[in-house]
This record gives structure tokens, C-alpha cells and sequence, in this order.
């Protein structure tokens, strides 16, 4: 079980109030990512949930019961630290035993689990090594297995990978998206990288000054963002957000279309001047200076051959510009 | 860069660091000196350095007129039995100080380091009273207590300095795994913090050994230490400053030896934190 119900939840320190009121349901087995940007209380949630924190008012309920005055030991929850949070002086065996050993479990049950959980995580050569002697990437999977051991009811990963490089990163998350599939528990994810919350979750929350903009699917966040702030977030390049005369022509204060999503069109409703053109060979990434509506980005086939400098027509693709209206909310 | 360093200038900070070296030395070397010579020599004027009749007669004299062993074992209870418990007091205030801290942590810990500041004298009317009352006069557990209670500010300072530098998320992670507080500092904050412990129990068993005010004053002859034992050959009669120094010698020999080996630890430990 996994069943996380978050009923008004609300966390201030001082006069600050960093969550003023968060309702939000995470179902069983679910992959649920928090996004959002640098200080926008993703993470101050997650440590609410797993009782590193204390709320300021509202209540957590795990699996159906009231979880809000629960020290984090009796929450049946694991977590995964962005600075790995292994302990230095115990070596890897020792550092995935360590949760059994305070739930009492005889040195035989630890170590079937340990080398249980070392197989998983292709750890079973490291397990005589202390943390100084792995590198990020081992580090991370021996956090993992100090998790994993415990079987907790849901996993809680606050931003995992931002201390990998960008390779490591990519096969980590695999990694863990795989063991969400064999494990099948619950787990809750926070990233400010929007790339792994689209290619990971099953559920987004867009989180923005400690309030939720927006909860879905990925596809359900892309296609139909419910305002300009998610709009911005989600996909990569940014959405480009157009006011003025332009959305008004569109019966909107803000218009919004992706990059992928403006055609090089001879003819097209916008002109304008290449700015920047960069050439990925599978894309290109345009920086477009429309006359009239202000910059563009566009992304284009790889082919394109558009310099700085050059003049082209664009057109934006048919049903695949967003309007919002004058509070920032998406339009019917 | 390393900055370039000409054998002209070294020679002359060495020649400068041995200098000032022997300045700080020299007392303890005058002392160990005088306790080789007679009496006679000790207080010949002009003084001498160096004697010609060197002689053991008083380190024989001091070992036969006073029972150093005892005074030696009520030296190590007093300054171990005081670190240890001072350590047993101090780690959970420093992990509640370094991890938990409420809006007056810094004052408090200001206020707990203002206590030294204070005069002993001030207080020793109402201690020895106190002391007095609760029947610990010339006791080992009221000698621990006062030791303790005299240098807690110190050893809660030090061990502040170095749980501040051990990352909260590791024990947060005890945490999540199922450790309550004692567990927490017993199995991950301890052993992380174990150099910065060390060095603070070896600076207090020097600071306890070393303490002769409260030492002299609440002891007459069952829990005194060495430093009582020093003072006991400073006779009505006037001072015998040959033998004066032979048991001054003893008395600080054993600290003065674990201080040597441990030396390297020490340094570690007081300049721990102060560069990253």
C-alpha cells in the first residue's frame, strides 16, 4: 500500500508562509513528480511528507491514517537524499543494513536483504567499500538499496540526480523508472528538471510559490496547460507566450505556442529576421525576431538552413495555439 | 602560487619560531632543572643554570614524604571521570544546539561561555557552602561535578564547532531509517564526530589535570589531585624550591607526556572548521 491524501496542508516559517494550502492526493503505485522552480516549496512538501518537517496546520493522512504527528521512522516511508546521505564511516553492506538494524531484524535477515538489494543495484562487488571510495553514480544506487531494504510503502527522491553528470543522469533515470516498474510502490519525485518529470512520472504537480498550478499526466500537462505558468514550464524549449494585439486577434490577453509547433512557411501570418540559429542535426533551434509580436523560438527540422540574418515567414501550426485569459487561466 | 621563500628568510623564521619556543619553554625547563639540583643550588645567587652536584635526592625525598600515587590515581579519576561525564552531558546539548536550534541557541551558547569569564573567586564562598551542605568536600564524585561544571562551557562550545560541520541530511537519514535521537548520535553522529570528540576530551583532561583552584580549595587529603599535591610542599616554613620543583615535575609529567603523543590530534582538533 501507498495511498499518500495531503488535506490542507499548510507549513510557515516565521511569518512566511512557504505552503499556504495544499490538497492533494497521491494513489497507490503511483510515480508522482513535484516540478517546479528553485524555491517553490517542492521540496519543503516532500519533507512534510516524510515527517522531517512539521506542519503548520492541515493533516497527512498514509494509507488512510492520520500520519501528521508521526515521527519519520513510524511513517513506513524511505527517501533518497540529493547529497546521497550516506554514512561515511560504514561501509556500503553496513550503510544498507543500517535501517534493518534499527528495526531490530537478526544479522542473517540483514544480510539476505543487503545481498537481495545489492543484485538489484549491480552492488554486490562494492558492498566491503566505504561511500569515499564509489563514485556518484554508486553512491545514488547505494542510497537506493538503504531504501529499498525497508519496503517502505511509498520512496520520496528529493532531486536524486542533480549532483550526476549529464550521462549518468540519463541512465539513472532509467534506472529508477525500471525499478518503479518491478517494484511497483509508490514513489514521489522532486526535480526543478522538467525533462525528468515528463520522461518519469505518471502524475506531475506543478508547484509555484508553495501553491499546485496544475496536476496531470505529462501528455495532460503538454497539450492542455490550465495557465500561463505551466504553459511557461512544461516542454522544452519554453512555450512562446505572445500579448497584445496578436492574442487579442485570437480573442485572448495571452496567446501561447510551442516551439515545435511554428512551421517555416512561405506566406505565413508572421515575418521576421533570424536572430540565432543553432543547428543540432536532428533540429534547429531558431531565435525568431517577428515583426510586431517580439521574439520568437522555433524549432525546425534539421535540414533547415536558415542563417543569422535571414528573413522567413512562420506559421503557427492549426489548433495548437493556447489562449489565456486576463488571470493567467487557460481558455475553453 | 606558493609564495617563494628564500634559505636566508626560512633561517630566520626558524631562528624566530626557536626563540619564541624557548621563551614558553623555559619555565618548565628552569623547573625540571632545579628539581636535579640541592637546595643550596637552587637559590644561589647569581641563579645557575647548570650545577655541578646534580643529584635524585629530591624526587627521592618527595616519593617517601607524600603518597604520589594516590595523589597521581585522584588526578586521572577527577580529569577523566570530569571529561567523560562533561562529554555525556555535552554531546546531546551540542547535537540539540547544532541540529535543533531555537531563536536564543546563539545567546545561550554566548551566555554559556560568559560563565568563564567570571571571576572563580567570585563564587567560591557560595560553592564551598554549597559543598559543604551536600557533604562533597574532599569527594571524587563533588571534585568530577565541579571540574565538569567549570569546563562544560568549553567542551559544549568545541563540540558545537564540529557537529555544525557534519551535513544535517545524514542525520536526517537516520532518521528516516528508524533511528530515534539516542540512536542517531550513538551509531552516526558519534562516530562522525569522532576526531572533533577526541580533541575536545584530550583539551580537558589537560584543563581538568591543570585546575588548582577549585582543586586546592575543596579537597584536603582523600580526592586531592597532583595540583594539591604541588601546593602541599609549599610549607609555612618558606619554600624548598629543589624538591617544590622535583614534585612540580611529577605532577605534570604525565600530562605533559600524553600531550606530546597527542599533540598532532590537538592541533587538528582546535583548527578543525576553520578552513574549509
Amino acid at each position: 500500500m501507498g495511498k499518500i491524501t495531503l488535506k490542507h496542508v499548510n507549513k510557515s516559517f516565521g511569518d512566511v508562509a512557504v505552503i499556504p494550502d495544499i490538497n492533494l492526493t497521491i494513489e497507490n503505485g503511483e510515480f508522482v513528480v513535484f516540478v517546479g522552480p528553485s524555491g517553490c516549496g517542492k521540496s519543503t512538501l516532500l519533507r512534510l511528507i516524510a515527517g522531517l518537517e512539521d506542519v503548520s496546520a492541515g493533516q497527512i493522512e498514509i494509507d488512510g491514517t492520520d500520519a501528521t504527528d508521526l515521527p519519520p521512522a513510524k511513517r513506513g516511508l524511505a527517501m533518497v537524499f540529493q547529497s546521497y546521505a550516506l554514512y561515511p564511516h560504514m561501509s556500503v553492506r553496513k550503510n544498507i543494513a543500517f535501517p534493518l538494524k534499527m528495526a531490530g531484524m537478526t544479522e542473517a535477515e540483514q544480510e539476505k536483504k543487503v545481498q537481495n538489494a545489492a543484485r538489484i543495484l549491480n552492488l554486490t562487488s562494492y558492498l566491503d567499500r566505504r561511500p569515499g571510495q564509489l563514485s556518484g553514480g554508486q553512491r545514488q544506487r547505494v542510497a537506493i538499496g538503504r531504501a529499498i531494504v525497508r519496503e517502505p510503502s511509498a520512496f520520496l527522491f528529493d532531486e536524486p540526480l542533480s549532483n550526476l553528470d549529464a550521462a549518468l543522469r540519463v541512465s539513472m533515470r532509467q534506472e529508477i523508472t525500471e525499478l518503479h516498474q518491478t517494484l511497483k510502490t509508490t514513489m514521489i519525485y522532486v526535480t526543478h528538471d522538467q525533462v525528468e518529470a515528463m520522461t518519469m512520472a505518471d502524475k506531475i504537480v506543478v508547484l509555484n510559490a508553495g501553491n499546485i498550478e496544475q496536476v496531470g499526466s505529462p501528455l495532460d500537462l503538454y497539450h492542455h496547460p490550465a495557465n500561463v505558468f505551466v504553459a511557461g514550464f512544461i516542454g522544452s524549449p519554453k512555450m512562446n507566450l505572445i500579448a497584445g494585439a496578436e492574442a487579442a486577434k485570437h480573442g485572448a490577453t495571452t496567446i501561447g505556442v510551442r516551439p515545435e509547433h511554428i512551421d517555416i512557411a512561405a506566406g505565413g501570418p508572421w515575418s521576421g529576421t533570424v536572430g540565432l540559429s543553432e543547428h543540432l542535426g536532428s533540429d534547429t533551434f531558431l531565435k525568431v525576431e517577428v515583426d510586431g509580436i517580439g521574439t520568437l523560438n522555433v524549432r525546425a527540422g534539421g535540414e533547415v538552413n536558415l542563417r543569422h540574418g535571414d528573413r522567413t515567414s512562420l506559421a503557427p501550426q492549426a489548433g495548437r495555439i493556447h489562449r489565456f485569459g486576463a488571470d493567467g487561466k487557460a481558455l475553453a | 602560487m606558493a609564495r617563494a621563500t628564500s634559505p636566508r628568510r626560512k633561517a630566520l623564521t626558524t631562528l624566530a619560531a626557536w626563540s619564541v619556543a624557548l621563551v614558553i619553554f623555559f619555565p618548565v625547563l628552569w623547573m625540571i632543572l632545579t628539581s636535579f639540583k640541592t637546595e643550596p643550588s637552587a637559590v644561589a645567587m647569581p641563579p645557575q643554570l647548570f650545577t655541578a652536584d646534580w643529584t635524585l635526592e629530591n624526587y627521592a625525598e618527595v616519593w617517601q614524604r607524600s603518597d604520589y600515587p594516590r595523589f597521581f590515581w585522584n588526578s586521572v579519576v577527577l580529569s577523566l571521570g570530569s571529561t567523560l561525564l562533561g562529554l555525556a552531558v555535552a554531546i546531546p546539548a551540542a547535537w540539540a544546539m547544532a541540529f535543533v536550534p531555537g531563536k536564543r541557541t546563539k545567546d545561550l551558547l554566548m551566555w554559556m561561555l560568559s560563565t568563564k569569564m567570571m571571576p572563580a573567586v567570585a563564587v567560591m564562598i557560595p560553592l564551598y557552602l554549597v559543598f559543604l551542605k551536600l557533604k562533597l568536600i574532599d569527594t571524587h564524585i563533588g571534585l568530577v561535578l565541579a571540574l565538569m561544571l567549570m569546563n562544560l562551557p568549553i567542551i559544549v562550545w568545541m563540540l558545537y564547532t564540529y557537529f555544525k560541520e557534519i551535513p544535517s541530511e545524514i542525520l536526517e537519514a537516520a532518521r528516516m531509517d528508524g533511528a530515534g535521537v539516542f540512536k542517531e548520535i550513538a551509531y552516526v553522529l558519534t562516530p562522525m564526530a569522532l576526531p572533533g570528540i577526541a580533541s575536545t576530551l584530550l583539551l580537558n583532561v589537560i584543563l581538568a589535570w591543570n585546575e588548582a583552584f577549585w582543586t586546592i580549595i575543596l579537597t584536603t587529603t582523600k580526592a586531592a589531585p597532583l595540583s594539591a599535591f604541588i601546593a602541599s610542599f609549599s610549607a609555612p616554613q618558606g619554600l624548598f624550591y629543589a624538591k617544590l620543583s622535583a614534585a612540580s615535575t611529577m605532577a605534570i609529567a604525565p600530562i605533559l607526556i600524553l600531550g606530546w603523543f597527542s599533540q598532532k590530534q590537538l592541533v587538528r582538533g582546535l583548527t578543525f572548521g576553520a578552513v574549509k
